[in-house]
């Protein structure tokens, strides 16, 4: 190459380079959790906060869940705060260890599923060609199989069924969907430069998926995760609901059950079906309105607040 | 705010006929001490205090890099600005064809309707994302007579729309295409059609040729030349490629920073730019034809330069 | 040093139109050398196969036909092999916003490529590397950029540190495809004397492409011109851009503003030709 003008000059046309402004710079991390820190996700927060320190701490603090020596159907009282089934057991202590089932079995069929369109989307997606092609067959195939009629047969099948089994039923049907999605911003992520460029710089094909392509997939996946504890406690609560859950365990769906069985509604035993059901809405709501938030950060379309506050802003500042 | 007075006494010597910083006999936009912010966390003056008079059948050049304020400012003559940005001082006057003044700014809802496209059309960089990708060229052309010329009939509408394409050097028969169907090339004649429907006394382009390849564009830029001779209208033309300016403007604005930093003819600036940061920015400019060793001269002279 | 040879290259690509599948010939015989300390300059519009051409060179696309040989030897297409070839061949991409991952920090994406192709292993030596590497492209001082993140550099301030990345294997081959287009004018020249300063320091074979004549010609030692995936034009510099041969190299050389060669500047030159003497 041939050099047209000294060094020096070259040295100035730095100091012409233009400045990135505050603002930008400002942008980053930190700045990630002070967007996401809206009313909204304070509030999500706070309820799922409650509910799991509730499922956490509720069970040691309770009395056996199982115990049927306390008088039947007894509404609240001192001794029973959320009164007793039509066996006698207390309500809020099945209530507390219901809400660590229900939790558990979330948390880890969202965890699984993740972990399944992970592989299945980012790998595939990344690899291309035959891989790609039988991946996104078998996500596809995955998809098109109807979840609750599949997981009814699998449980009718097997005779006691363990928790661990609903656990990788509710993940095998349910990981197709987040598949497709993360496959799609993949596809887009791995023709990006800074991709080529570390293939370029000699990067290993897992270490490219992990430290170059993974971390800019953190919030799609992070979305997923929520749904996906959504997705599972309710299935789980309709699988217990109509008799097909864990066999044994105490959740949310085995109370509603049990309340349905024992004529709950009937006898106006309000204390014995409600709990569980409101805790099913508050905190599929809680997670929703997280995942609204999150969403809100990562895709700035969905950023409405802030332009209605510029708006009121701009409109004063006109009048005065 | 125009040349810097100071500026040319400084030199030392009578420039000849700084046209650039005076107002033209016959005005068509007049900008007076126009700022616009960008409201935030921290406010952005996007636009401070910039001036200028536009002349009937005029083509000014706005140049400047990214961030320096002249698509605000083009989008703030339109009133396109969306919140954050505001406009916090100043006037935008337009004196229209009629002999009446129209202050642009107190524009409202109908008016300002009337007035866009009308008076004032754009024609953006992206021609892909200002067509509409799911109806035809004939579609989009009646939608704009539908909404700003009621009156017309349909075969006047056909008939006109034939014409415009015509008249952008696209054979009519691409009326019935879908905006994929055209060429880069093709789909920014089209947006200029459009963007003439209407008659309009001022164009405003914004990087119209940026996205196209060099032989395109200079088709385009004859095509730009060759209707202003035609019809008349005034353009004003945002571009970060200052030799492409320098072929097709009357005057050229530099800005930077949200200011015009100097303000004169093409010539002017091409011969005897007064600006340190105007001369900057033609240095960055290799010359294609020129001596090789030519540049070299150039890049010694900055040496003993003043670079803010 | 090396020598990297280019034989008759060739890229097919299948596109399917609507239901048909159609051959498109990105890149059809293409042959040149790059030379240690020398550029060659690759000119063509969007979609003339040049970029396809640098990714074939880089490893990231595989030629339908034709060689890359690195001193003579043909570039390996896999295992430890293509290793060692990028730590000979090296690249720089054309857009500064998009060739750093957002997640990572200056200091992360020097630190691997000094690992992965062991030009330093010990946490101090990388340390010493990196901070030395973001000094030569005139970053400094380096320890002030390890911890930012792309997006807190300005385009220019980026474009340094794809420079400083694609430096550090210590490569004898460099790729630079558009390195300053989307970068703003004013600071365009500087990151290419950069450019040009570095290849002479490191003896660098530079293949500088671009759509952009006027740089091309001050900055290459060779021009080829590409058109519809065909090399249509090659010749020194001055010889492409002010006598061209082909159609199509007429027409770009015709179309590229230059305001020197405007019928109104050249009338308007004698009126100032007094006054610019006495101005400057």
């Amino acid at each position: 190459m041939a050099e047209l003008i000294t060094e020096s000059i070259a040295v100035r046309a730095d100091a012409a380079d233009e400045e990135p402004d505050d603002s930008q710079r400002r942008r980053g991390r930190s700045a990630f959790w002070r967007r996401l820190l809206t009313p909204k996700f304070v509030v999500g927060a706070v309820v799922v906060l409650l509910i799991v320190l509730f499922g956490l701490i509720g069970p040691l603090i309770t009395q056996d869940p199982n115990a049927i020596d306390n008088i039947g159907l007894s509404s609240p009282s001192g001794a029973h705060p959320l009164g007793t089934t039509s066996v006698g057991q207390d309500v809020l202590a099945q209530l507390a260890h219901s809400t660590r089932g229900s939790l558990t079995v979330g948390v880890l069929v969202a965890a699984f599923t993740l972990g399944l369109s992970a592989f299945f989307g980012i790998i595939g997606a990344y690899i291309g060609g035959i891989t790609d092609e039988g991946f996104s067959l078998l996500s596809n195939v995955m998809l098109v199989i109807p979840g609750l009629p599949l997981v009814i047969v699998i449980a009718s099948y097997v005779e006691s069924q363990s928790v661990l089994l609903v656990i990788v039923v509710l993940a095998l049907t349910g990981w197709a969907a987040g598949a497709r999605v993360l496959r799609a911003q993949t596809l887009s992520l791995r023709n990006r430069e800074y991709v080529l460029a570390s293939r370029v710089a000699g990067e290993r094909t897992w270490r490219v998926i992990c430290v170059e392509i993974l971390p800019n997939l953190l919030p799609v996946m992070s979305s997923g995760f929520v749904f996906g504890i959504v997705g599972a406690v309710l299935a789980e609560a309709g699988l217990s609901f109509i008799g097909i859950g864990a066999t044994g365990s105490l959740t949310w769906g085995t109370m509603l059950a049990d309340a349905q069985n024992g004529q709950a509604l009937l006898f106006g035993a309000w204390w014995w079906f409600a709990p569980p059901g409101l805790l099913i809405a508050a905190l599929g709501a809680a997670l929703s309105l997280i995942n609204f938030s999150i969403d809100e950060v990562i895709n700035p379309k969905l950023r409405t607040t802030n332009i209605a506050k510029v708006e009121r802003r701009t409109k004063r500042e006109h009048q005065s | 705010m125009s040349t810097n007075p100071e500026m040319s006494s400084a030199a030392g010597v009578a420039t000849p006929g700084r046209s650039g910083s005076v107002a033209p006999d016959s005005p068509l936009l007049s900008i007076s001490g126009l700022s616009i912010d960008y409201l935030g966390e921290r406010t952005v003056h996007a636009v401070a205090n910039v001036s200028l008079q536009l002349g009937r059948g005029e083509i000014i050049g706005l140049a400047g890099e990214s961030g320096c304020g002249k698509s605000t400012l083009a989008y703030g003559i339109n009133q396109l600005l969306v919140p954050p940005a505001v406009i916090t001082e100043g006037g935008v006057t337009f004196h229209d064809r009629s002999g009446d003044d129209i202050d642009v700014l107190a524009l409202e809802d109908k008016e300002l309707r009337r007035y866009r496209w009308n008076k004032v059309s754009m024609v953006f960089q992206g021609a892909m994302n200002s067509l509409n990708p799911v109806i035809s060229v004939r579609a989009q052309l009646n939608d704009v007579f539908a909404t700003h010329r009621p009156q017309m009939s349909k075969a006047e509408r056909r008939l006109r729309s034939g014409e415009l394409l015509e008249l952008v050097g696209v054979d009519p028969k691409r009326l019935d295409s879908y905006a994929h169907e055209l060429s880069g090339g093709m789909r920014q004649r089209v947006m200029i059609a459009m963007a003439l429907a209407l008659d309009p006394e001022l164009m405003i382009m914004d990087e119209p040729t940026t996205a196209l390849d060099v032989v395109v564009q200079r088709d385009i830029l004859l095509e730009i030349t060759r209707l202003r001779e035609e019809l008349g209208f005034a353009v004003i033309f945002i571009t970060h490629d200052l030799p492409l300016l320098l072929e097709i403007s009357d005057r050229i604005a530099i800005m930077r920073h949200g200011r015009i930093v100097e303000m004169a003819s093409a010539e002017e600036i091409f011969f005897a730019a007064q600006d340190p940061y105007t001369r900057q920015l033609l240095r960055s400019f290799p010359s294609l034809t020129g001596e090789r060793g030519d540049f070299i001269r150039h890049g010694a002279q900055l040496e003993n330069e003043e670079v803010r | 040093m090396a020598t990297l040879e280019v034989k008759n290259l060739c890229k097919d690509f299948h596109v399917r139109e609507g239901g048909n599948r159609r051959i498109l010939n990105a890149v059809q015989d293409v042959s040149f050398e790059l030379v240690p300390g020398g550029t060659v300059a690759l000119v063509g519009q969007s979609g003339s196969g040049k970029s396809t051409v640098a990714r074939m060179i880089a490893h990231l696309e595989r030629p339908t036909s034709g060689q890359v040989l690195l001193d003579g030897a043909p570039a390996p297409t896999r295992g430890r092999g293509v290793h060692k070839y990028r730590s000979q061949v090296q690249m720089v991409f054309q857009d500064p916003f998009a060739s750093l991952n957002p997640f990572h920090s200056v200091g992360h994406h020097l630190e691997r490529p000094l690992r992965l192709h062991g030009v330093a292993t010990s946490k101090a030596d990388v340390h010493a590397h990196v901070i030395e590497l973001l000094e030569r492209v005139q970053l400094s001082p380096g320890r002030d950029f390890l911890a930012r993140r792309p997006h807190e550099l300005s385009g220019g301030q980026r474009q340094r540190v794809a420079i400083a990345r694609a430096l550090a294997p210590q490569p004898s081959v460099l790729i630079a495809d558009e390195p300053v287009s989307m970068l703003d004018v004013s600071i365009r020249l500087g990151v290419l004397n950069l450019l040009a300063r570095l290849q002479r320091e490191e003896d660098l074979a530079v293949l500088y492409i671009t759509h952009d004549l006027a740089t091309a010609r001050h900055f290459s030692d060779r021009i080829m011109v590409m058109y519809q995936g065909e090399v249509v034009e090659d010749g020194a510099p001055d010889d492409v851009i002010l006598r061209p041969q082909a159609d199509f190299t007429k027409r770009l050389a015709a179309a590229a503003p230059e305001p020197a060669r405007n019928e109104r500047m050249i009338a308007a030159a004698s009126r100032y030709a007094k006054d610019t003497t006495n101005d400057r």
